[in-house]
């Protein structure tokens, strides 16, 4: 099937999946090399729905994330080297080092974080959403999470209170079809999850979230609905994740053979053949975008290296807006 | 996870790998997880075998690349449930105090303090000492030490603080609290010595004689042998020898009894020894302790380190400057405390004898009286001479009168021969 | 925001006539979603808003946990101190109306707990007026807790002179025997019992917390050390209490100024009853507070 996208567009979108991919294989490397410590959740595999969505929302639209939100903050247009750095834990981090790789905020960037407490992201969404409409702005909030997300009753009361005060919200929902190491058919009693919200009001809607242009397009018509509409509205992204839920998980709840069929649906090597296919690209187009990734995935690791560490004195600032103490 | 099993290879020696590729199994608790390489090289050696279990961040193998050859090491894995392991602590060291060397016989303890640990019921035995050369202070005996169960205050920490500051020993003061506990009113109504008025040293001082001598007499079943010396010889010729000696070089006849007491311990080391609780310990050394009486009214009884080494006129300029020094109050510690018998000469005056109490914990004492011209028999005539009685007290728990009489026979004899002493 | 605020008026008719006077937009009566009403207000603040949102009570606090914790708390420190959440949360707290064991707690050491929220507790109606305004101006997340005991209370109300303060307890009577530290409900009862063990002869000070997070240090320890005795009544259980906290401040820096243990009167450990005299007999009432001050006078 043809690519509905421009050359031009077509480079846009595979340069930022590859972006991703090349960040997150650098994260695992240093997270094996004990540079990042603590949790990380790789995106790889996912790349086409932070990929597409993010091309779809304006930048004046408030993003709320779970966990794994590397891609998304990346090309919300988090620097490569604060997203790094903030994963090593160095005061030059996008979070000051003191969030983390689960908790990557950007103030300037309306990118309200990293959140991980499953499910815990749609309420403060909901709020956003709220202040914005109080205040007659036409933003929206996407909220992105993940299919364990709509087992809990934050999802179901977020729904409810957004489709009950009209707020604009964009439930974005990543199903990779697994919470964490439980299948989804073991963890829903309804596999689709999309019949979900309609029975708060809620218009739903799936889409194949490892085409990229697919992605793009279904975010960009509901945003734009949301907007126009101030309603909320759900997309169910239908993806998954190549690696891990996090770093050395055992994955005793899969087979190889089924990671490796979705491999076959790779998003990038999708995107790559396709465009190529359609002679949007060319193989040189590949390598100049991966050269270029490299060098700016080497320059994002040399920054952290460089960053220094928050001294320890300093340990009680933004506990309050000033130290009690 | 601290370590993980190499379950299995997946390349060998010599195979090429590329950025990505799996080359190792790994066994954690989670189960097995895959191994990636980072580089694109061969694999030059595998460092671990199948099987083995290793330490996480033990290198596991080498591969050459292009420019430098890397390494890949066991991982360490972060379980969902737990946090990052810390590294492994350094076992605590235990640092023991060293306990100083106590260079005498037995605990070095003044009176004073031997007194306080025999009422506290506190063996010196053993006991770390603070103070000069491991001497043992009142600190030492009351403070470190826990105190038996029944001396322990309840005291509220208001009340202690006041008490405190006001100088009032809570020992002494009746608790009204729940438990009997001291409350802050109970030391505010307690009876207090009249404040700002110190204790002078002189005070001290006779509180610590008395206390050692109210001990000696409770404790110490004293007997007593007497002798009249004939000092004539002595005295005869330390006349001669002063004659060539300038005024501040001159001996007097104390030197010479001190002297005498000190060879005369040595065959009779029963008496120069100290009484360390239920058996007294003899002393290799020879420390005539010499009484001296201060201005004001005190008495102390500072040694004279081996008193029966060195010529006699080292004796006389050590005796000297004991003296001046115990006059001047600037005495050392070890000198108070390491006397194994003691002399008290009473001869200046002018009584004929005395009959002293032993210093605990010495066992035996030597008072003199004065050398005054006494009718004496010599050679079926009487004839005066210079007669000094002296009174040997000892403990006769170490020590009876056959062996006290035989110490004075013997002082006798070495007073007779001055020149050799 | 919040369960009733609008339409019924407030659960305790603390919002009545405010529908009418500001209107939908800004008085919204939420859905039974505790979670998701508290972390929409968390969302609000971060917006730009200055959400009051009222939990009916403590009790239904327990379902929001995880937003005041895990979001609201911690968001300045997470974020590196890019975002803040300037939200003013008000809670009924406590028992004695016999609403049984779901609907009496007191958890305010709960929330005083965490670093990243304040937590007030008015026991007049000057402070409930003033701790309020106090709250919306706050830049951080601050959690009011009103004890239901206390809504039909009168007293005076001066709106015009610059009130004190939130953070700073307060001494609401001078007296050099024994401190009775307390805060919210519990206050009232100290107050009573001074007066009566003022007529033994004992003077009784009486502190108000006030502030529960930040505790005032300052005005607790001088207090103990002019009376050097302190009894602490707290509503909640005893274990793992804000008077445990008290008490741990006081040992370490009043030690030298007691003359007597801390005595701490809290509710006894158990549900709360439903039976009346049972409940009485639970949580904290004047006698005990009388009994614990004596205890203390007398030697403890």
């Amino acid at each position: 099937m043809t690519l509905d996208a421009s050359r031009d567009h077509a480079l846009e979108l595979l340069r930022d999946m590859i972006r991703i991919r090349r960040l997150e294989e650098k994260s695992a490397e240093l997270y094996s090399k004990e540079k990042i410590r603590g949790f990380l959740h790789l995106y790889i595999g996912e790349e086409a729905v932070g990929v597409g969505a993010m091309h779809a929302l304006r930048e004046d639209d408030n993003i709320v994330a779970t966990y794994r939100e590397h891609g998304q903050a990346l090309v919300r247009g988090i620097p490569a080297g604060e997203i790094m750095a903030e994963m090593y834990g160095k005061a030059n981090g996008c979070s000051g080092g003191r969030g983390g790789s689960m908790h990557l905020f950007s103030a300037e960037r309306r990118f309200y974080g990293g959140h991980a407490i499953v499910g815990g992201g749609l309420p403060v969404a909901v709020g956003l959403a709220l202040a914005d409409k109080m205040k007659g702005e036409s933003r929206v909030t996407a909220c992105f999470f993940g299919d364990g997300a709509t087992d809990e009753g934050e999802f179901h009361e977020s729904l409810n209170l957004a489709a009950l005060w009209k707020l604009p919200v964009l439930f974005l929902c990543e199903n990779n079809e697994y919470a964490m190491g439980t299948a989804l058919y073991r963890h829903v009693s309804d596999q689709d999850i999309a019949n979900n919200p309609p029975a708060y009001g809620v218009h739903a809607d799936s889409v194949n979230g490892m085409d990229v242009v697919a992605v793009e397009r279904s975010v960009h018509n509901e945003a734009e609905l949301v907007r126009e509409t101030s309603e909320p509205r759900f997309l169910e992204l239908k993806t998954y994740r190549f690696r891990a839920h996090s770093m050395y998980d055992a994955e005793l709840y899969r087979s190889k053979e089924e990671v490796e069929e979705y491999k076959k649906s790779d998003p990038i090597t999708n995107l790559e053949k396709r465009a190529m296919g359609d002679g949007l690209i060319t193989q040189a187009d590949i390598d100049a975008i991966e050269a270029d990734a490299a060098k700016e995935i080497a320059e994002a690791v040399e920054f952290a290296e460089q960053g220094e560490w928050e001294p320890v004195e300093s340990i009680t600032r933004h506990t309050y807006a000033r130290d009690l103490s | 996870m601290t370590a993980g099993t190499l379950a299995k290879w997946r390349v060998s020696p010599g195979d090429p790998v590329s950025q990505g590729d799996i080359i190792a199994e790994v066994e954690t608790d989670k189960g097995l997880i895959e191994v990636e390489v980072f580089e694109t090289g061969v694999v030059e050696s595998l460092l671990v075998e199948e099987g083995a279990k290793v330490p996480v961040g033990t290198p596991l193998a080498e591969i050459a690349t292009v420019s430098v050859p890397a390494s890949v090491s066991a991982p360490e894995s972060a379980p969902e449930s737990a946090s990052v392991s810390a590294p492994a602590s350094v076992p605590g060291r235990i640092i023991s105090a060293g306990s100083s060397e106590v260079d005498l016989d037995g605990p070095m303890a003044s009176p004073a303090v031997r007194r306080r640990a025999h009422e506290l019921d506190v063996s010196l035995q053993g006991m770390h000492g603070t103070g000069d050369h491991g001497r043992i202070t009142l600190d030492d005996v009351e403070g470190p030490a826990p105190p038996a169960p029944s001396d322990r205050v309840r005291i509220s920490p208001y009340a202690r603080r006041i008490a405190s500051e006001r100088g009032i020993d809570v020992r002494r003061v009746h608790g009204t609290g729940a438990g009997g506990a001291i409350r802050a009113s109970d030391v505010l109504s307690a009876k207090v010595p009249a404040p700002g008025k110190p204790v002078s040293a002189a005070e001290r001082m006779q509180r610590a004689i008395a206390a050692a001598m109210t001990r000696a007499n409770d404790e110490i079943p004293h007997y007593y042998v007497e002798h009249a010396i004939d000092m004539g010889n002595a005295l005869a010729w330390l006349r001669e020898v002063n004659a060539s000696l300038s005024v501040s070089e001159r001996l007097v006849s104390g030197v010479l009894v001190l002297r005498a007491v000190a060879r005369a311990l040595h065959k009779h080391k029963k008496l120069n020894a100290t009484w360390q609780g239920a058996e007294a310990v003899p002393s290799e050394e020879i420390h005539v302790g010499l009484a001296v009486s201060l201005r004001g009214g005190g008495l102390v009884a500072p040694a004279l380190r081996n008193t029966n080494e060195g010529s006699l006129s080292d004796l006389m300029a050590r005796m000297i400057d004991l003296v001046s020094r115990a006059r001047a109050g600037a005495l050392r510690s070890s000198e108070m405390t390491c006397a194994t018998i003691t002399l008290t000469a009473l001869g200046e005056r002018g009584v004929d004898s005395v009959t002293p109490i032993i210093f605990p914990p010495q066992v035996a004492i030597v008072g003199c009286g004065a050398t005054a011209e006494r009718p004496w028999v010599v050679d079926g005539q009487v004839v005066p001479r210079p007669v000094m009685h002296v009174t040997l007290g000892a403990d006769h728990r170490v020590s009876n009168g056959h062996q006290g009489a035989r110490f004075l026979s013997a002082l006798d004899r070495l007073l007779q021969d001055p020149e050799k002493l | 925001m919040g369960e009733d605020v609008g339409r019924y008026g407030g659960a305790y008719a603390v919002s009545k006539g405010l529908l009418e006077e500001f209107g939908e937009d800004r008085i919204r009566d939420t859905p039974l979603c505790e979670s998701t009403f508290v972390g929409a207000g968390i969302g609000a603040a971060l917006g730009g808003m200055r959400p009051i949102i009222e939990v009916m009570t403590v009790n239904f606090s327990l379902l929001a946990i995880d937003q005041v914790v895990n979001n609201a708390a911690v968001m300045r420190h997470m974020s590196g101190g890019q975002f803040e959440v300037p939200i003013a949360v008000r809670m009924a707290t406590g028992g004695g109306k016999q609403i049984a064991a779901q609907h009496s707690h007191s958890l305010e050491n709960w929330y005083a707990h965490v670093p990243g929220i304040k937590v007030l507790a008015p026991a007049t109606v000057q402070d409930a007026h003033d701790m309020l305004l106090a709250a919306v101006e706050d830049p951080d997340p601050v959690f009011i807790f009103e004890h239901q005991m206390l809504y039909g209370i009168e007293g005076p109300l001066d709106t015009e002179t610059t009130p004190p303060s939130p953070w700073k307890a307060a001494i609401r009577r001078a007296g050099t025997d024994v401190s009775l530290i307390a805060y919210g409900g519990s206050v009232h009862k100290a107050l009573a019992a001074a007066e009566e063990l003022d007529k033994d002869g004992v003077s009784a000070e009486v502190v108000d917390l006030r502030s529960l997070r930040p505790l005032d240090r300052d005005t607790i320890l001088a207090s103990v050390s002019r009376t050097h005795r302190a009894v602490v009544i707290d509503e909640a259980w005893k274990t793992g209490s804000l008077a445990s906290e008290i008490s741990a401040i006081l040992a370490e820096d009043a030690f030298y100024e007691l003359d007597a243990p801390v005595a701490r009167v809290c509710t006894l450990e158990v549900p709360i009853p439903y039976a009346k005299h049972l409940e009485e007999a639970a949580i904290p009432q004047v006698d005990r507070i009388i009994e614990a001050a004596k205890g203390s006078v007398g030697g403890g």
